[in-house]
Parts: structure tokens; sequence; C-alpha cells
């Protein structure tokens, strides 16, 4: 602090924390406490705002436990409230989302940091880049006509003899989460991407040159030493597309088939449709706190810690 | 068990850049090789190219008799000690020790004790539960050698891996070594830019200049015989004389030039060539009066004492820097600043040699 005041003068330190402290504040810290709030009253008519019924309830709450429905998870059949059902379809696919992208980023990344030649890294990271120039929003209805029933995938699949009959992807092959899960990944591969591409730049390369010399094959090298020392950049990289696929609305919207629905879109019935602030805020708040507890177990599971991510 | 290697005129291209030029060198089973050089002269691509992370350009490379090209570092009978050690980080000191035996498949308690007995033989007992951020420099190159015994190398490379540490733990390190050397009997290949690193400790020391090995021989024979001027200015100092040579006669030959006639050895390899007589300041001596032969007079600049020995910087006619050392044995007289003195050496410790071996 002092060093601050002695580098910029009181003027400017004061409005740097003035301005980081209406971030926090006015921008996270109270928006989230209102919802908080919210959730725990009912929905209820101008008339009756503030009666005898605006009261503290968890009603909003219990409400995810109504409407069981009887599905199957890999085959197995179970009854289920349809938006636990949602919720838990929505916390896998995005951990299955997460696990592609770290599948496509690593290589990737690997290559970038270590393989290519310095030369060649502004042109390729360029190549990266430019498909984020156009907005997630046209990106997501570019997949949709790609993956459509008529649409170039399933012609080019067809003029190369791998298909003989259209394929409905959107309904999918293997769940009917397919196009969610290849969109999401496609949109959110870069966010992977970056974090390991940075840590796997900082490894001394004779270390992996030491682990070859030393008679180690390619892939314990990158098990015992390339891996480890990218495990803070694979870890937040895993958070950051995990949980911008949860919470990713608009790409389940444009490319999700009817039988798919993604818990944001539920969150959002609520708000837009209901009209109910109250419940979609009560939503909201389990859909935060759950994937909150589940991130801490992944962390827990691989032994990362937080300092690591913040890095 | 140790093997030799053999470089038979080995190349090495970077582009149109040629870093090693025709190399060819014969490396004992057994024995402690230095190769000696300025940074940029192609040792460390030599040593590259032994480990298996460069393929030579042309040339065959034998270890063991056995040719290697095409054949992986990982394949390879080395184990190369990188000049920044590039030990592992996030792994425990016996891991580090015993990756390489992880990799061949050892069980966990097999290798425990492997590296409990690599530490001991590197004289860094008890730290196998410490990590390698826990080492000071010299602990950690103890390290990095005990990971490379760890595989039973044939060959053992080392690229300048003591330029990091202090002067003192150098010079100890360097005894340390030459005895691990010695009781192991692992052929090693160490790379050094310091002089007084590849003589004190090898076998035989190979000089490098612009990609091309100059001259391969005993220590001893380096400062003593050296075959050209690259050789002779790199390992140690020299006063130089330029001129025309004359007739030889026994190995001996006059020289005439802008600072006198002098007489000197001369190499079979030297004649016909043009010439640079090398003496060392510790052949020539100051005289009163005009020797016979091989005496230059020169005006005393500087006088420093250096404990055994003084050196005695001076300046002949047309500005030639000359220096000599006096004993410090309290008899021999040493010259005052500004004194008129004769630096005179004997000839048969002075060398007509012809300039570095480059292409071209």
């Amino acid at each position: 602090m002092h060093d601050l005041i002695r580098r910029y003068g009181t003027g400017l330190t004061t409005l740097f924390c003035l301005l980081v402290a209406f971030w926090l504040l006015v921008l996270i810290i109270l928006p989230n406490f209102s919802m908080l709030f919210e959730s725990f009253f009912p929905y209820l008519p101008v008339a009756d705002q503030g009666g005898p019924k605006d009261v503290f309830t968890l009603g909003n709450y219990e409400k995810i436990l109504a409407n069981p429905i009887e599905t199957a998870w890999f085959g197995v059949p179970v009854t289920i409230p349809i938006h636990v059902n949602t919720f838990v379809d929505t916390v896998f696919f995005s951990a299955l989302v997460t696990f592609m992208t770290l599948i496509l980023a690593y290589p990737l990344a690997y290559f970038l940091a270590k393989v290519a030649s310095p030369r060649s890294i502004p042109t390729l990271l360029l190549l990266l880049f430019i498909p984020m120039w156009v907005s997630e929003a046209l990106r997501a209805f570019a997949w949709y006509i790609i993956l459509t029933f008529n649409g170039p995938l399933n012609a080019a699949l067809k003029a190369l003899g791998i298909i003989d009959q259209s394929i409905r992807w959107q309904n999918g092959i293997v769940t009917s989460y397919d196009a969610i899960v290849i969109v999401l990944t496609y949109c959110y591969v870069l966010f992977m991407l970056f974090p390991i591409y940075t840590a796997i730049t900082s490894l001394d390369t004779n270390q992996i040159e030491a682990a070859e010399d030393l008679g180690s094959p390619w892939w314990r090298t990158h098990w015992r030493v390339v891996i480890p020392h990218a495990k803070p950049g694979i870890a937040s990289g895993c958070v950051m597309v995990f949980m911008l696929s949860a919470g990713s609305l608009l790409v389940p919207t444009v490319v999700g088939s009817t039988k798919a629905n993604w818990f944001p879109q539920t969150i959002y019935t609520w708000f837009n449709d209901a009209l109910d602030w109250n419940t979609g805020a009560a939503y909201s708040m389990i859909f935060l706190l759950v994937c909150i507890i589940f991130v801490i177990l992944m962390m827990r599971l691989f032994k990362v810690k937080l300092s690591d991510i913040a890095r | 068990m140790s093997a030799g290697i053999d470089l038979e005129n080995v190349c090495c291209d970077f582009g149109s850049f040629r870093a090693v030029d025709n190399a060819s060198v014969s490396i004992r089973p057994g024995e402690f090789f230095s190769f000696l050089g300025p940074s940029g002269c192609g040792k460390t691509t030599i040593l590259r190219m032994v480990s298996g992370f460069i393929e030579p350009t042309e040339g065959t490379i034998r270890i063991g008799g056995k040719d290697v090209k095409g054949t992986r570092p990982n394949q390879r009978p080395t184990a190369l000690i990188f000049q920044n050690l590039a030990l592992f980080p996030l792994m425990p000191i016996w891991e580090n020790i015993s990756f390489g035996l992880e990799v061949r498949g050892v069980d966990k308690a097999t290798r425990r004790r492997r590296a409990e007995e690599l530490l001991t033989l590197v004289d860094l007992p008890g730290a196998a539960d410490k990590m390698v951020s826990q080492l000071s420099g010299g602990q950690k190159q103890r390290v990095a050698i005990a990971r490379a015994l760890a595989v039973e190398p044939q060959v053992m490379l080392l690229d300048e891996p003591l330029s990091a540490l202090d002067l003192k733990l150098r010079q100890h390190m360097r005894a340390e070594l030459r005895a691990i050397q010695k009781r192991t009997g692992v052929t090693f290949i160490y790379i050094t830019h310091d002089q007084g690193e590849a003589l004190a400790m090898s076998d035989r020391v190979g000089v490098m200049s612009q990609g091309r090995i100059q001259q391969i021989a005993a220590p001893r024979d380096i400062y003593d015989n050296p075959v050209n001027g690259f050789v002779a200015s790199f390992v140690g100092e020299n006063n130089i004389f330029e001129g025309e040579v004359g007739p030889v006669s026994d190995g001996m030959a006059g020289l005439s030039g802008p600072h006198g006639r002098f007489r000197a050895r001369i190499t079979p390899e030297a004649q016909g060539k043009q010439v640079r007589l090398y003496v060392r300041p510790e052949h020539t001596r100051l005289t009163g009066t005009a020797a016979a032969e091989n005496s230059v007079e020169m005006e005393v600049t500087e006088v420093a004492f250096e404990g055994a020995f003084i050196s005695v910087h001076g300046v002949a006619a047309g500005g030639k820097r000359l220096s000599a050392e006096v004993k410090n044995d309290g008899v021999t007289q040493v010259p005052e600043v500004g004194a008129r003195v004769f630096a005179t050496f004997d000839a048969a410790r002075a060398l007509l040699l012809p300039d570095a071996n480059v292409r071209g």
C-alpha cells in the first residue's frame, strides 16, 4: 500500500482502490447477495408483496426435487426429479467437454511450446485466434449449419463414403448431448490451450532431454516430467472450461436437441418464461454451490492447490 | 563397463553454418577426455552428437565399436550431465537418481536402495528424501552425477557441469569428478572452456576452434608442444614475434623480423608455412645485458606481484608488448618500472608455429 502511494501518488492510488472496491462490491458481491436473499422468499403477485405471505421459506429450493421422471443412466433405470436429472447431465457433460478439450489442447500446447520453431509461433497463434474474433453466437450458428441434417458434414461424410445415410447429429448418436459436447469443446478449447501452453513454455527443455537421455520413452517423459510441471496450467484450464461449459446458455439453446436440457436453460426458463426470479435465484445458488464443490473435489483428487491455479 | 568412442570425419551443419568440421578422434575406454575451446567452437555440438540429440551431417560415430547412426538418446549407453544439470525439481532426490532405473522397470525397493548407494558414492548420504530446491549448488552437482551413474552408462558426457559453481567448490569438484571417474572406470568426455579444468583433470585434451579439432594430446603436451598459434594462445600466455622464417636445420630455424633475429624450434608440420614465434612468459628471463641470441630490449611498464612469481610487463621497440615471469626466490633480481632490460629466452623453449587450423 505504501509502495503504491509512493509510486503513483495519493490520488491515483485512491482511484485504483475505489475502482477495485466498486468492481468487487457492486458488480460481484452485492448482486450475488441480492440473489441469495431473493431466493429465500416466495414469488408473489405485487399485491401480496410485503404482506403476510411474504415470509422466509426454503420452498424455492425444494422445487428442484419435484416432478420425478423415469430415465436411464448407462442402461441403469433410475427415477429422479427432472431438474436434478438436467443438473446431473450438465455437470457430467461439462466434465466430458473439459476432458475433450484437455485431450485436444495438451498435444497442441506441447507442440507450440517445445516443438514448433519459435519463428512460426506468432503465425500459429494468430491462426488459432482468428475464429475467436467471431462472436460465440455466430460460431454456434455456424455449427448448427454444419451439423444440420442436409448440412456440409453429412454431405462430406457421404461423399467420402464413410456413411451412406445422413445422421441427425443434433439428436445425437451416442447421447442426445453429442452436438452440445462437440460445439462446447470447439468454443472453449483455447481456454484450455493457453494455460497449458504457458505452463509448458516455462519447462526447461533440458529436463525433457535429460529424461530421454536416461532412457525414458516419450510417454514416460510426459507422464513424469512434462505433465507434473504443466499441472497448474492443466488445472486452471480445466476449471475455466468446466465453469464456462456448465454455465453456457447460448450453445445448448442453438445446437441442443429437444431431448438435451442444460441447467442454465432451466434457470433461464424460471427467470424469463415463468418470471419467477426467486426460484431462478434459488436454482442459480444451488448450481453455483455444487459446481464449486465439484471443482474443489476434483482439485483434491488430482492434488492441485488453489495457489497453483492462481499463478 | 566402459566403452571407447570413435569419431570418423564427423561434420555437423546448422543450415549453412558448419558447427563441426571433419572431426576425428579415438577416445579409449575408461579415458578422461576433455574437449577444450572457446564458446561456439563446436564442442557442445560434438557432445550432443555423441549423446544422440543431433545427428551428424557426415561421418560416423561409434560407441564401443558400434555405429550409433539413427539411435535415439534413450537407446545409447551414454549419460549426459547438462550444464544446468536439468534435475527434476518435482521429484525427491532419490526419485531423480533412480529415474533411469524406473524407466527400466526396476521395482521401487531396489530403486530406493540403489539411489542411497549412489548418494553414498557421491558423498551425499541422507539426502534421499530432500527436494532439489533444498540442496546447494555443489550438492545438486553430485545428485546429477549420481543420476547419470545410476543407469550404469558406458560413457559419461559432461557439458561444463562446474561452470555455475564458485571457484573454491569448482576446484573441489574437479578432484571429486576425477576420483569418481577412477572409481567407476567409466569413460568421461568433458566439455569446458576452462583450460585449468581441462589440464588438471584429463588424460587427454582435444583443443577446438571454429569447429575443428586443432590438437589432441596429453595436457602436458598441449601446453609444452602446441601445434599451432591458436592452441599456444588459448592454453596459457605467450610472447609472440612476427618475421620471415629462415632455413631449417636439426629442427631449428631462424626468424628475422622487426624485433630482430631469433632462433627457435620448428616442427615438420610448420615448415613451409607462415609462422610466428611463441615463447611462454615463464621461459622468458630478464637480463641487464643482451645475450648472444634471442634477446629483445624493452622498457618495464608494470611489475605485478603474484606470490610465487612476479609478472613483469614491458614494451619493446614498435610498441611490442612483452611479459616475463620472475621467480620470487629472493635471488633473481626484479627490475623496477621504467628500467631498460633485455627479455631473453632459450631457442629450445621457443616454438615457430603456424596460425590456427581453419578451413578455407
